[in-house]
């Protein structure tokens, strides 16, 4: 149990959503999903709006669920199923936006870890970090954490999923990780508590999933890529190089967004989230594409590209995500979608 | 138990000193900096704006500027 808020289901989005979120209204045992249409939708290429709605409820399914949501769907064989089918086209949408930077890495010469951060550094990439730290709103640093609610508010959780499926230095390496994400012991230092805290603090619903209809696909594919890669095991070295430049793109931006916040006059707690990740960020990059990638690398060198895959995916999901708020911005609107009913929404 | 555990150190290569073990840093001019983390980085370039920790500054410089 997590507590007694749960979100309700969303509206779908498009052909995926009406064949998938309906359904999940009944009990399981009435019936499963229609995984044949569903199928069919997938391989037409849905909208990634309508996909990334899909894939994120499904998985939520194994975290918290929905209040109108039967718990037995967790296992309910079609939704596995679902979530198997719409998982393989996301992965292979991933392998080919990815190519290019994967061959790259494999060409270089030099230590695994040091191609890691080098394939980071090379990237480049939107900074919504930058744009705030200069020339952003207030209004626009909330919209930024309504976006990132989407994972922070669970942060760490999908590379937790990981830990069973290492061995070694480099399990050893990502628990330890993993307790400085938790707070260390300290309920007051754990990384998504202190993101509900800074939500809270700006008048906004820390509720995870209370803001599901307002993120678009290139908000919700930034945890749904996490997840698709923690749940399997043979993804679990593609999950490790995602959580590298997760945390390799994460000290530089925080250090700016704090900056932003005190500009902003944004509630301290804000500044108090992105100020402990500058730190703490500076440590797990290393831990990460060191103690847990580069063990992984050497003792499994048949994976290396599986490392490398997963780090170019987190540059272009992420990349995507932040030019989606920058485009917006520029064009003078919101870069939350306008779900007609934004009654729970502060922003 | 057998006494307190050893305090053990990775150099990063191009990159900051990996602590484990230890309470507390103290600094060149005295300054104790209480450790509050599992495991903390020591900035060897210099640059960080938040010294002694590491705060990834040394991505930026050129190569030849970074710590071996």
């Amino acid at each position: 149990m997590s507590g007694p808020h749960r979100p309700r289901l969303p509206a779908p989005r498009g052909p995926l959503g009406e064949l998938v979120l309906p359904g999940l209204l009944s009990p399981a045992a009435e019936g499963p999903l229609p995984i044949d249409n569903v199928r069919d939708v997938a391989a037409a290429g849905p909208d990634a709006d309508d996909l990334h709605l899909v894939l994120w409820c499904l998985h939520h399914l194994h975290v918290d669920g929905f209040a109108d949501v039967d718990p037995a769907w967790e296992w309910a064989p079609s939704r596995v199923a679902v979530w198997g089918l719409l998982a393989d086209h996301v992965e292979a949408e991933l392998r080919l936006a990815t190519a290019e930077l994967v061959e790259e890495a494999l060409a270089a010469d030099g230590p695994v870890p040091d191609r890691l951060f080098a394939m980071v550094d090379g990237f480049g990439g939107a900074s919504v970090a930058s744009y705030l730290r200069k020339d952003g709103t207030a209004e626009q640093f909330l919209e930024l954490l309504v976006h990132r609610s989407a994972y922070n508010l669970r942060e760490s959780d999908p590379q937790a999923l990981v830990l069973p499926r290492l061995t070694g230095a480099a399990q050893s390496a990502l628990a330890e990780l993993l307790y400085d994400e938790y707070g260390a012991g300290d309920p007051g230092r754990h990384h998504s508590g202190l993101y509900a805290r800074a939500m809270t603090a700006c008048g906004l619903s820390a509720a995870v999933g209370d803001y599901l209809r307002r993120l678009p696909g290139t908000t919700l594919v930034v945890p749904n890529t996490m997840h698709v890669l923690g749940l399997q095991r043979r993804l679990a070295p593609a999950a490790m190089g995602h959580f590298g430049v997760f945390e390799a793109t994460s000290s530089g931006p925080s250090r700016l967004l704090a900056r932003a916040a005190e500009r902003l006059g944004l509630p301290r707690e804000v500044f108090d989230y992105y100020d402990e990740h500058v730190e703490a960020d500076a440590v797990h990059e290393q831990l990460v594409f060191r103690s847990i990638c580069g063990s992984l690398a050497d003792t499994d060198p048949a994976c290396v590209p599986e490392l490398f895959f997963g780090a170019a995916a987190c540059l272009v999901v992420e990349d995507a995500a932040g030019r989606a708020l920058l485009h917006a911005w520029e064009a003078g609107r919101s870069s939350l979608l306008d779900d007609g009913d934004n009654e729970q929404v502060a922003v | 138990m057998s006494g307190p555990r050893p305090v053990r150190t990775f150099a990063c290569p191009g990159g900051p000193l990996l602590l484990r073990g230890a309470e507390e840093v103290v600094d060149g001019d005295g300054e104790v900096h209480v450790v509050r983390r599992p495991v903390v980085a020591i900035c060897r370039c210099d640059t960080s704006q938040r010294m002694p920790w590491c705060d990834g500054t040394h991505r930026s410089l050129p190569p030849e500027r970074r710590p071996d």
